[in-house]
Order: structure tokens, then sequence, then C-alpha cells
């Protein structure tokens, strides 16, 4: 399939692993922010390629698995109220919260609804005039401006039963919220692809400037995070930490401008909180004054009972790279995908969900 | 008679009747059936296979095949998986009232078609009628039995290291062909449901070589599902190469847009076979020859490593495990 293959071409793989470990001269810890990119590297088997100095991290660049309990214990309370249809995509389904999941809840006797895209949930909002539709706004810069357009889109056809719960989060305050904590020294950055094509690569010149660590946009074929890598390498290799894109079929420097102004149109920066991290200043995405009507949370009183995180689980440590999936006690024996504990081992994207899927191959 | 399945359709009355003989038997009309009695009588010899499976897919009419097609396919194929003949059929819908009857129609005609590929007899049935709301258009129950020949012993217990794994064609279609059409969800997808009776596969197959140890059609839960199951009951370890295994372009797209692996996509008219090696050759000439396995090739081998692990050597020359799905991958596709 054309696009798809040539950046699966074994032959073009191994000359990079192998240009990859010639240059290679020194230890070096690299990071892969978003989640995709921890399943193509999972799946394809990536780390095997790899000479053993050179490490792979996986950091919280899975939107689920990011989203706090306390956030899914109030879309729990939501959709427990009368006549709601609480619309979301199929991954928030399973993640556990304090108590419940949205999963059991449906169970239970709420309308929870998978959707494809907003425009699933705008469309169910308008056969359903009586009844508040609530979309879950969880997803990182690339869900954003879908949000954004739905948003708008209400607005404009008067859909007032439509509202979101706006849980959206932005990706360089959590990267530079991780460096500033110093408990894993990376070397360098493999940059999100889907991300940085919205975003661009500005955000990301404070992380070399400033912090000294090589940044590579990747795409999510493996010949391109090889590609990614090796260009990471010959940045550490030669000190000279910079920004780079090896995703130019994606990513332009300057990112996507008309969705970055739907974004600033509606949305403003807001704090947030993550995971394993906590609050982070300015991290969030919330609505603005004129479409506060549209705010799930504002429109809704409800009150979840105190969030509580599940013993032993050791998602947050994950999330920052601290731990590896594998040294969780909960990992394999009592957490599976089938029975989580935790939202790592529930995502798609999770890293955890990916260990267990394709992992046990290699120790690293 | 009206043009709607209303209530009174199951309810025993001249109606039901008219259902059944009007609708219903005519298009697989057969001695046995035609007794009409409480059971079907009928005569058989030898070691039996007997199976069963209700099916509720969502839609009834799918690009490729229908809900009754898939009832006939799905059965046959059971029994032919455990080496078996199959012969006689059980047939019983349940039907939401409003069901249209030109639809019931063509699927009882499709019931027949798909019946006369295979070779096999509808003898008994049933039909039920439910109130609106407690089902969704029709659901189908099929069961089959069939006879095991001399000498055949097929169980996915059987493999052994050694064994080569042949896989019959592409993957995923089925499952992307009903996915396709799944509201919400409508996007342009040349791919068509595989669906397709596999017993003059299988029959073929049984000729060409006693030494097929394992065969299963790699349905809900898609082929890495099957091969997981392989080396778990034979207690084997099992490696395949992601080259080998045929993926349709169509399928393919649809995976990457949707995010989903065709390893676990269910399949309705595939087979994976587990064969000693010095038949490999022989059994995949005789796959060939049959429409449903042109593309029949072989994926890998079973192996004593690793035992209850299924590993797959990747496009880019590394390997990785291939688990057994969890949870919902797609909801009723079958």
């Amino acid at each position: 399939m054309k696009f798809i293959d040539e950046f699966r071409d074994a032959g073009l793989a191994q000359k990079l692993a192998h240009r990859i470990a010639a240059i290679s001269t020194r230890p070096a810890r690299l990071m892969e922010f978003c989640g995709g990119h921890t399943v193509a590297i999972m799946r394809n088997g990536i780390r095997q390629l790899l000479p053993p100095n050179i490490e792979m991290l996986s950091g919280p660049g899975c939107p689920v698995c990011v989203t706090a309990n306390a956030d899914i214990d109030k879309a729990i309370a939501l959709a427990a109220l009368p006549d709601v249809i609480i619309t979301t995509f199929g991954d928030m389904l399973k993640v556990p919260g304090s108590y419940s999941s949205l999963q059991k809840a449906r169970a239970a006797g709420s309308d929870i609804r998978v959707v494809y895209s907003t425009q699933d949930a705008l469309q169910i909002a308008a056969d359903n005039p009586r009844r508040p539709v609530i979309f879950l706004g969880i997803g990182f810069e690339t869900t954003a401006p879908t949000v954004a357009a739905a948003v708008l889109q209400a607005d404009l056809k008067n859909l007032r039963n439509f509202y979101v719960l706006c849980l959206l989060k932005t990706t360089p305050p959590p990267m530079k919220a991780l460096l500033d904590l110093g408990e894993v020294k990376l070397n360098g950055i493999v940059c999100p692809g889907h991300v940085s094509s919205i975003i661009g690569t500005k955000p990301y010149e404070t992380y070399a400037r400033n912090y000294g660590i090589a940044c590579v946009v990747a795409g999510f074929e493996p010949v391109d995070i090889l590609q990614a890598v090796e260009m990471l390498i010959a940045q550490i290799e030669s000190g000279k930490p910079d920004v780079e894109i090896a995703y130019r079929r994606g990513v332009r420097p300057e990112g996507n401008p008309r969705a970055l102004e739907l974004m600033r149109n509606v949305f403003e920066a807001s704090a947030a909180d993550w995971r394993g991290i906590g609050t982070i200043p300015g991290s969030g995405l919330k609505l603005k004054k004129e479409y506060a009507t549209f705010d799930a949370a504002l429109e809704f009183e409800v009150e979840p009972p105190p969030a509580r995180e599940a013993p032993g689980c050791r998602c947050g440590e994950v999330l920052r790279g601290v731990v590896r999936p594998p040294q969780c006690g909960l990992f394999r024996k009592v957490c599976t995908p089938e029975n989580p504990i935790g939202p790592c081992m529930v995502s798609s994207e999770g890293t955890c969900a990916a260990y267990y899927q394709f992992g046990g191959m290699d120790g690293r | 008679m009206e043009d709607k399945i209303l209530l009174a359709h199951g309810s025993g009355s001249k109606l039901s009747h008219d259902l059944v003989e009007k609708i219903l038997a005519p298009p697989i009309d057969n001695p046995i059936l035609a007794r009409m009695d409480d059971s079907a009588v009928f005569d058989l010899a030898g070691r039996l296979a007997y199976t069963t499976d209700s099916y509720v897919v969502n839609p009834i009419f799918f690009p490729g095949g229908d809900i009754g097609r898939l009832a006939i396919c799905g059965t046959v194929n059971d029994l032919s998986m455990s080496g078996a003949q199959p012969l006689y059929l059980s047939l019983a819908l349940i039907i939401e009232e409003g069901l249209e009857i030109a639809d019931l129609r063509r699927i009882v005609e499709s019931i027949r078609d798909t019946a006369e590929e295979a070779g096999v007899q509808i003898i008994t049935g049933d039909t039920k009628v439910v109130n609106h709301g407690k089902a969704d258009r029709l659901f189908i129950n099929t069961s089959g039995i069939g006879v095991i020949g001399e000498g055949v012993d097929i169980s996915g217990s059987n493999a052994r290291p050694g064994d080569r794994i042949i896989l019959s064609g592409g993957i995923g279609e089925h499952g992307m062909a009903v996915m396709s059409r799944r509201e919400g969800l409508e996007f342009k997808l040349p791919v068509a449901s595989d669906c397709a009776p596999l017993n003059k596969l299988v029959a073929g197959m049984l000729a060409a070589s006693s030494n097929i140890h394992s065969l299963r059609d790699p349905t809900r839960g898609g082929l890495a599902s099957t091969l997981n199951e392989f080396a778990r009951q034979s207690g084997v370890g099992i490696n395949i190469e992601e080259d080998k295994i045929r993926v349709h372009d169509g399928v393919r797209g649809a995976c990457e847009l949707l995010g989903l692996d065709p390893l676990y996509i269910a399949n309705e008219g595939k087979l994976v076979a587990c064969v000693t090696p010095a038949d490999a050759d022989r059994v995949l000439a005789a796959m060939k020859k049959n429409q449903y396995a042109a593309q029949a090739a072989v994926i890998g081998e079973v192996t004593a490593e690793h035992p209850g692990r299924v590993v797959m050597k990747t496009g880019i020359g590394s390997s990785r495990i291939v688990d057994m799905p969890t949870g919902e991958i797609l909801p009723r596709i079958c």
C-alpha cells in the first residue's frame, strides 16, 4: 500500500539500524512522548534493532491514561443524571475511575454511547433535542480542533442541548514538567507526530536550547521512528541539541495555522490535572467565556465522592518514565487488559497495554 | 400476505402456518423437512460431529453476504474444522416484528443458495416472532451434524513441532466489511465479506493428506486468537512471518484508519491448518485449486520453543509476541 509500505521496508529499517549502531558511542536515553509511538515501537520490535546503550522510555502521551481519576468520576456522575446522554471515544469506556468505570455505569443503566467523531455526537444531540448530550472532550492538540469545530457548529445550529466536558490537554507543559522534576535524565525526545502537525516545532525549541535535549518529530511507521532515532543520536553525539523533523510528510515547522486559530477562538489555557504528575498550570484547554453555555462542568452540578487511586498501581510512575510496566507489582499478575487496575493497561495506546500485548521479547 | 412480519406470524395461527409454508419452507424443502413432524427423523452411521452457533450480526445485509449465508457457513465450517463432512442443519429464526417480508425472503433464498453450494440439507426448524425492540431485526441459530471419515483425527490440541501452518487467504475481510456498514462509520471500502462454506476445501485437503493435525476457521478474534488457541491447546509454540500473511489493501487501509490490527479481525471464509511438513506442499496445492483458497500460503511453523506463545517476525526483521485479543474488538460481527 502506497505511503505505508515504503515506511515499513525491511531493508531500509535494517540499514537505519546499522547506521544508528555505527554512530552511537555513548549511552543515550530517549523518551517517546506519544502513546502512538509507544505502540509502534513495541509492535514492530524496534528496541531489538537498537544497540544496548540506547534506552527508550515511554512518556505521558496517552490522553486516556493521563486523565485524572477525579475527572473520570465526574464523567460517571454526569452519566447518572436524568436524561443525560454521554458520548465518548471508545477508549474511555473501560478506564477505571475511583470506584467505577463508564462501562460499568452503562451496564447499570446510564446512556453512554461510543462515537467515532465529534460529528456523531452532534448528530445524537440533533436527534435527541430534549436530552442533554455531553461529549467527553479528552485528547491532546490533535483532538482539540475537532472539539472546537463541534462547539462552533453547535453554536451555529443552535444545538443548545450539546455540551462538552472539556478535559483536553496540551503537550508542551507536561514535557517541561517532567524535565523540571528531574527524575529521569533524558538526552533526547521523540516528539509526537500528530500533535506536531498541529502545533509545529516552535514549542520544542526551549528543550533544545535551555535543557540541552535533542528533539526530533517522528512519524509512526518503523522507518519513521528509526530515522528519528538516528537524527537524535547524531545530535547527541555531536553535542548540538536541536529541533528537527523526521516526519516531513506530516509536519511543518509552523504547524497547522487554521487548526491553531480554531483552538484559540474557542479555548483558553487552564490548569489541568495529570495522572501521575499532578496539576500543571496552563496544560489544559477550557471553553472561553463566550462558549461557556456548552461547558458541561459549568452547566451541570455533580459532586462525585472524593477521588482515590488504586493501591499498588504505579501508572503515575510509568507515565513519568520512572518505572517500566514490568516493574509494577500488579503488572500481568493482577492488572491485565481484562481486569485493568490503572488506565495505562486500558487504552490501546497505554504503555502497560502495549507491553502486555507486544512485550516479552526483550528485557529492555 | 402483509409486507411486514407481525407478532401474529409467531402465534401458531394460520398466519404462522402461511409464513412457514409459503415463505420459509419452499426454498429449502427436502423429504426429511417435508414431513413437518415435531422432529426430523433420519438414519446416520459412523463418528459424528455436532455443533451449534447463533448469529446476531448487525447489519443483516453486508457487502459479500447476509445473516442467512453467514448462519449456514458458520455451522458448515465448524463441522468442517473437525474434519467432518457436514450433512444436516437445523435452522431457527427469531424475528423482530416489523421485519420486511421481502428482506426475509432474500435471506431465506440466500440460505437456500448457500446450503446448496455446501451440499447440506436443512431438516428441521423453528420460527419465533418477538416484540419490537426485543431483537434486532433477525437472529438466527443453526446447528449441524456431520460425519467424520475413517482415520481422521483433527483437533486444536494435535499441532506438533515442525508442522507447517497454512492460511487459506487474506485476513480481516468479514470484520471490515461489516464494520464499513455500521452506523456512524460509513466509509467507502471496496472490501466484501469472505463469508463462504469451506467443506469442499477441507474435503480436498483431507484427500491430499492424512496428516492434517489441526484445522480452525479464524472467526471472532481473528488469526491471532486461532493461533494462540493452537499454541495453548497443543502446548507448543508458533512462529509466523508478517510478510507471509495476506491482507487486502482495503482492509489494511481501514485498519490503519481505525487503529486496528488485521490479525485480530474476524474472517468467515478462511481456515488455518497445521500440517506435517512432508505433506505441506501437497495440501497447499490441493487448497489452491479451491476458489476460496487460491491465495493459500504457508505462514509459519509450529515449534517446541516458547510453548503457549505465538511469535511473529515483523516486516522489518524484529520479532514480537502476538497475544490473545482482549475485550471487545468489533461488536456483533457474526
